[in-house]
Parts: C-alpha cells; sequence; structure tokens
C-alpha cells in the first residue's frame, strides 16, 4: 500500500489509510466509502460529520469488520491499529481486538441488545471474551460498570432485561458494555440520535466524561453539527463517500473552506438572527449506484461550481496550517500531496 | 403463573363443552349401529332388538342421551367398550403409555434432527450443505408416512431384519426385566422414526429461516462488536431467540403425535391409541372414539397451554401474570 510521507507519530493508535468499501450489489461493487484515509491519536474526540449515506456509518464498521457478511465489502485501503495492520484479520483476532481494544456503540439501543437475556449477562459475556474472571467478579464488576454510567441501583438492574429500561438506560448499559474492557478506542456511531434531547446531553456528558478517566480515543460518528462543537477535539466532514474537509473544531466552525460544509453550518439556526431563513442544501446526494466517476462529487449541488469541478477529482490538500479541503478552489486539491495520491 | 395457569384451564370448560357437542352429534350422525357388540347376536327377534335400544337409552330425546353422555364422562365414566366389553377408561390406560412412549421418542428424533439441521442450513445459507437440507426435507414432507412406512419396513424389517414389523414388545418378556426395556425400545425404534423424520422438516426450515432472519438483527452486531465467538453467537445469542417461535409448533405437536399417529401406529400395528381409534371407527365402538376425541381436544387445549407457558420462560418480554 501507499506510504504516508510522514511517519505517523507515536501518539497515533488509528491510521485508516485510503480505505474503500462499499456494498456487493448483482457483482458488481458499489462503493460508500471510496479513498478515505485519517488517523486518530490517543485520547484524541474525532467528529466525522456528514448527512445521511455518506459513508460514515460503513466507515465505522469497516475498521470492525462489522459490515453485513453477504454484501458488504471492503476492498482496499489499510485499517492500521496500533501498528498492525487489522484489515486482513481473520475473525478470531478480530475477537481479541474487538470490545478488548476497540469498542463500539450503535445508534440504535432499542434493538441493539439481545432482549432474552439479562443485562448482567450481556455485560459479563464481554468480560469472559477478554479476561480471566470468575463468575462472582464478573457479576461485581459489571454492577460497578453499570454504576460508573450513572445507572441507580444497578443490583436490581443487572437481573433485569433490556425491555425493562428506558432508551436513555440502555445506551448507558451500551456504554458500560463498550468499556467493560477499557478500550483504547471507542467508536461511537450515531449514540444519542435515537434519543430524547435531554438524554442526548447526559450521554454526551458521560462520554465525555468516561474519554477523560478511561483515557481512550473515541471517534464519534453524527450528522449534529452541535454534538461536534461540544464534544470533539478534529473534525472530518464526509460527503458521498470521500472525506471533503478535516480540520479542528475551532476552524470548521468559524472558517470552513469547502462549501459543502459553509452550507452545512449555514444550516443551523442561529440564537442572534432571528429572522432570516434557515439554509439548506438543495439537491440529494446521488445514490451508490451513480455515483460520478470523476469530479467533485458535490458539484450538482454545489454554488461556487466551477467549469473544471466535473472534469477533476479534487484531493484532499492542506489549505492552512492544519486544515485540509478537498475543493478545486484551493491549489492544493489539484496535484498529489503527501496525504492523498488517489490521481483518476 | 400458577394463577394464571388455572385461569386458563377454567377457560378451556367453555370450549371443551362445545367440542364435546360436536363429538357427540358426529357420532349420532355416523351411519350403522354399536348393536354388534351389545345383543345377542343370534337372536334377531325385532321385539328383543327394540328391548335392547329401550333398555341402552337409544330411544330418548337426543338431549338426554346428551346430558347423560356427559354427566357420565365428567364423572369419569367413559362408557363400555362395545369391541372389547372393557371399560373405555382401562382400554385407553392400557394403551396411552405406547401412544406416549412413541411420542416422546419420535419427538426427541425430531428436535435432534432438526436442531442439527436448522441450525447448520440457518447459519451457512444457499450453500451446497443448505440446499442439500431443504431437498432433503421437502422430499420428506412430500413423501406420505404410509408411503415411508411401508418402506422402512420392507428394507429394514424384512431385507435387513434389524427391526422388528409390528407390535409393542415381544412377547412372554417379563415387564421390568431388562430385556423387555430393550425390546420395547426396539419396537418403538422405527416407527419413531419415520414419525419424527416426518416432522423434522417443517420444524428444520422454520428454524433455517427464523436464523437467517435473527441473524441480522442489531444484538448480533453488538454481540460481533464485543468480540463474541461466531459459535456463541449462533448457539447462544441466536438460537435463544429461534426457540421462541418453535414452542408455537411443540404446542401443536403434543396433541397431533397422540392422535396423529394414527397412520403409523396402523402400519406397524403399533397398539397404541392411534390404532384403537382407528379399530373403533371401523366397529362404530362410539364410546371409545368419543373418549379418544375429547382426549385429544383437551391435549390440543393443553399443549397450547403448556406452549404458552414456555413461552413465558424463554422469552423474558413475556410476563404471565
Amino acid at each position: 500500500m501507499v506510504g504516508k510521507e510522514e511517519s505517523p507519530s507515536l501518539d497515533t493508535i488509528l491510521q485508516v489509510n485510503e480505505l474503500k468499501a462499499g456494498f456487493d450489489i448483482d457483482g458488481k461493487v458499489y462503493h460508500a466509502v471510496d479513498n478515505v484515509s485519517f488517523d486518530v491519536k490517543k485520547k484524541q474526540i474525532l467528529g466525522v460529520v456528514g448527512e445521511s449515506g455518506c459513508g460514515k456509518s460503513v466507515m465505522s464498521m469497516s475498521i470492525m469488520q462489522l459490515l453485513p457478511k453477504e454484501t458488504g465489502k471492503v476492498t482496499g485501503g489499510e485499517i492500521v491499529f496500533e501498528g498492525k495492520n487489522i484489515e486482513n484479520y481473520s475473525i478470531n483476532q478480530m475477537n481479541t481486538i474487538r470490545g478488548n481494544d476497540i469498542s463500539m456503540i450503535f445508534q440504535e439501543p432499542m434493538t441493539a441488545l439481545n432482549p432474552v437475556f439479562t443485562i448482567g449477562f450481556q455485560l459479563q459475556e464481554i468480560l469472559f471474551n477478554h479476561q480471566k474472571i470468575s463468575k462472582k467478579d464478573a457479576r461485581e464488576k459489571s454492577i460497578h460498570l453499570l454504576r460508573q454510567v450513572g445507572i441507580s441501583r444497578p443490583e436490581n438492574i443487572v437481573d433485569e432485561y433490556p425491555h425493562q429500561l428506558s432508551g436513555g438506560m440502555r445506551q448507558r448499559v451500551m456504554i458500560a458494555i463498550a468499556i467493560a474492557c477499557q478500550p483504547k478506542l471507542l467508536i461511537a456511531d450515531e449514540p444519542t440520535t435515537a434519543l430524547d434531547v435531554t438524554v442526548q446531553a447526559q450521554i454526551l456528558d458521560l462520554l465525555r466524561e468516561i474519554q477523560s478517566i478511561n483515557n481512550m480515543a473515541i471517534i464519534l460518528i453524527t450528522h449534529d453539527l452541535g454534538v461536534v462543537a461540544e464534544m470533539c477535539d478534529d473534525v472530518i466532514v464526509m460527503y458521498a463517500g470521500k472525506i471533503v474537509e478535516r480540520t479542528n473544531v475551532d476552524a470548521l466552525f468559524h472558517n470552513p473552506k469547502h462549501p459543502y460544509t459553509q452550507l452545512l453550518l449555514q444550516s443551523i439556526p442561529k440564537l442572534d438572527e432571528e429572522e432570516k431563513e434557515l439554509g439548506s442544501i438543495d439537491g440529494l446526494v446521488p445514490s451508490l449506484k451513480d455515483m460520478p466517476e470523476v469530479g467533485c462529487r458535490f458539484a450538482d449541488r454545489c454554488p461556487k461550481r466551477m467549469p473544471e469541478c466535473t472534469e477533476i477529482t479534487p484531493l484532499l490538500g492542506f489549505v492552512e496550517n492544519g486544515h485540509e479541503a478537498a475543493c478545486l478552489l484551493y491549489e492544493n486539491s489539484y496535484q498529489t500531496n503527501g496525504r492523498n495520491t488517489y490521481v483518476k | 403463573m400458577l394463577q394464571y395457569s388455572l385461569r386458563r384451564i377454567l377457560g378451556m370448560i367453555p370450549l371443551l363443552f362445545l367440542t364435546s357437542i360436536v363429538v357427540f352429534s358426529l357420532a349420532k350422525f355416523m351411519p350403522g349401529d354399536p348393536f354388534g357388540g351389545e345383543i345377542d347376536p343370534s337372536n334377531t327377534n325385532p321385539e328383543y332388538i327394540e328391548e335392547m335400544r329401550e333398555k341402552l337409552g337409544y330411544n330418548d330425546p337426543i338431549h338426554i342421551q346428551y346430558i347423560r353422555w356427559v354427566t357420565n364422562f365428567v364423572q369419569g365414566d367413559f362408557g363400555h367398550s362395545t369391541a372389547h366389553k372393557i371399560p373405555v377408561f382401562d382400554l385407553i390406560v392400557d394403551r396411552l403409555p405406547n401412544t406416549i412412549f412413541l411420542a416422546i421418542v419420535s419427538l426427541i428424533i425430531t428436535y435432534i434432527f432438526a436442531f442439527a439441521m436448522g441450525m447448520y442450513s440457518g447459519r451457512r445459507p444457499y450453500t451446497w450443505g443448505d440446499n442439500l437440507i431443504a431437498g432433503y426435507n421437502y422430499v420428506g414432507l412430500a413423501i406420505p408416512s404410509f408411503v415411508a412406512g411401508i418402506i422402512a419396513i420392507y428394507f429394514f424389517s424384512f431385507q435387513l431384519g434389524w427391526f422388528p414389523f409390528a407390535g409393542s414388545v415381544e412377547v412372554g418378556l417379563q415387564p421390568g426385566t431388562w430385556d423387555y426395556y430393550v425390546s420395547r425400545m426396539h419396537h418403538v425404534l422405527l416407527p419413531a422414526l419415520i414419525l419424527g423424520l416426518m416432522g423434522t422438516a417443517s420444524y428444520t426450515q422454520f428454524l433455517r429461516n427464523d436464523v437467517i432472519e435473527n441473524s441480522r438483527k442489531d444484538f448480533v452486531r453488538t454481540a460481533r462488536a464485543k468480540g463474541t465467538s461466531e459459535s456463541a453467537i449462533y448457539n447462544k445469542h441466536i438460537l435463544r431467540n429461534s426457540m421462541i417461535p418453535l414452542i408455537t409448533f411443540l404446542g401443536f405437536d403434543i396433541a397431533t403425535l397422540i392422535g396423529g399417529a394414527v397412520i403409523t401406529e396402523t402400519i406397524f400395528t403399533y397398539p397404541g391409541i392411534g390404532l384403537l381409534f382407528l379399530e373403533s371407527v371401523d366397529r362404530r365402538d362410539y364410546a371409545v372414539l368419543m373418549t379418544i376425541t375429547m382426549l385429544l381436544s383437551f391435549l390440543t387445549l393443553l399443549g397450547n397451554l403448556i406452549a404458552d407457558l414456555l413461552y413465558g420462560i424463554v422469552d423474558p418480554r413475556i410476563r404471565l401474570g
């Protein structure tokens, strides 16, 4: 695979290089994630933003090899976790990492837990998977974990079933499961989308609190820019399977470079500008089956479109120090650079 | 749960009452007379027959006859078999253990094969092995049990001599001895295999489809994300969920296996309830016929109750109060 010019620094925990993943439909692979490269540093909270269908979930599933077996496919790229390429790991090798080094929580807490097993069983299972621990200790530890995620009377909850808990409590249980083995990286795939707004805030607070105690890195996948502003250090903006912008949170909100990001930010209501109509982006994300081969994938909906936008595929290039965008408005998007060597 | 069970059992009473009307009416509508066994065959004097009719109560209005039957039935007097000359109760007590034994052995066979094949197919759908199992199941479902039974008797009993072809135990063995039980097992195995393997098809395909459906559920993804091995995912997480709909089958099976073994028991001349039922139809043995029908109705209701209680055990979302 293509090496990076700068060697990954010691505190890089996960490195994704030119990942291509998608779905096999009637023998043809349609890429939901197309040449995505980024890395996550220790203790960092990386936000991944994008609208529905932009490939953010597929990307996170690819890291854990959790794409649906029949149709999901990773067709290229590397996923380097702590210096080892785990992209081609077997299921057994993956199982030593899943839940132990990398954990994941999902969007839908109502269905993510197995309805016929107790909370305690589902919590202890991850402990038994990765640790030599007695039944009694596992039970005590699961009660302790439930208390840690803010569940009251954990001694009772441990023997209850998922249907007896509310959505917010189930998501807390999911978090308890995810942090049970103190993973180094937590992938949170829209952890608050299905929850009430008040519960959302509690869950985000909990995540941040646990992150600072356990010193883990988080990839926070969301379509909610408010969540990003509140939680993240760095942000990746994805559009139609590609990264269009990458920077830190401050720069993203104060100085967005890519037209898509700019429009996204305009669609957030602002308290001080009452009368203005809320911005929206016309059109839809192109479907997987008719993704343009060449050119910028946002061109159709872009207000700043230029003739070359449909002829040259923009690359993710530096616009400023620490701020990258893939847009032909910026000269670094025209040529090969250290971060992205993909040329059509 | 006890309260729930009691309520359900009380709820059976009106249903059984309705069933009894149907059963009684059907028996009355059946052509022919049960007199063959009740009157002296050498005496064909019409006056004598009329006298016997009167004595046996066949000239009473139909509702009186019905009430008499029900009253006796509820008190545990199931009537007298005209063919066997013994109380129906004794007759059934004599035959029922054979049928229950056959039912249990065939149910075990069904479960072993269905769970093994269903889990295999569900885990590897659309593979060579899955198609083979599906093919076997459709053939098994399509062959009527009397054909399969006859073929099995021909090969395994007559050609190979592995199994006996009739009866439930070898004549002359003392009950309670080791040889006696071995012989019973030996006799039950072939009919149980026929009955059991016939039942496997629907169980297997149902389990397979449910496993496939459950393997796409979110909780499976969660289990994978926890680092749970694939075999634990299938044998614990998915199986436990896929067992729930199968319990419905178990409820039906309890009655079907007691009554539905009619054909198999007849072919193997296995002295159980099924064979008795068929003989009674032949001989117009109303009392036996009605008792067996009532027994089967009761077992159907009981089977459903057992299934409902099992749901509550297997699926914590169903709380029986």
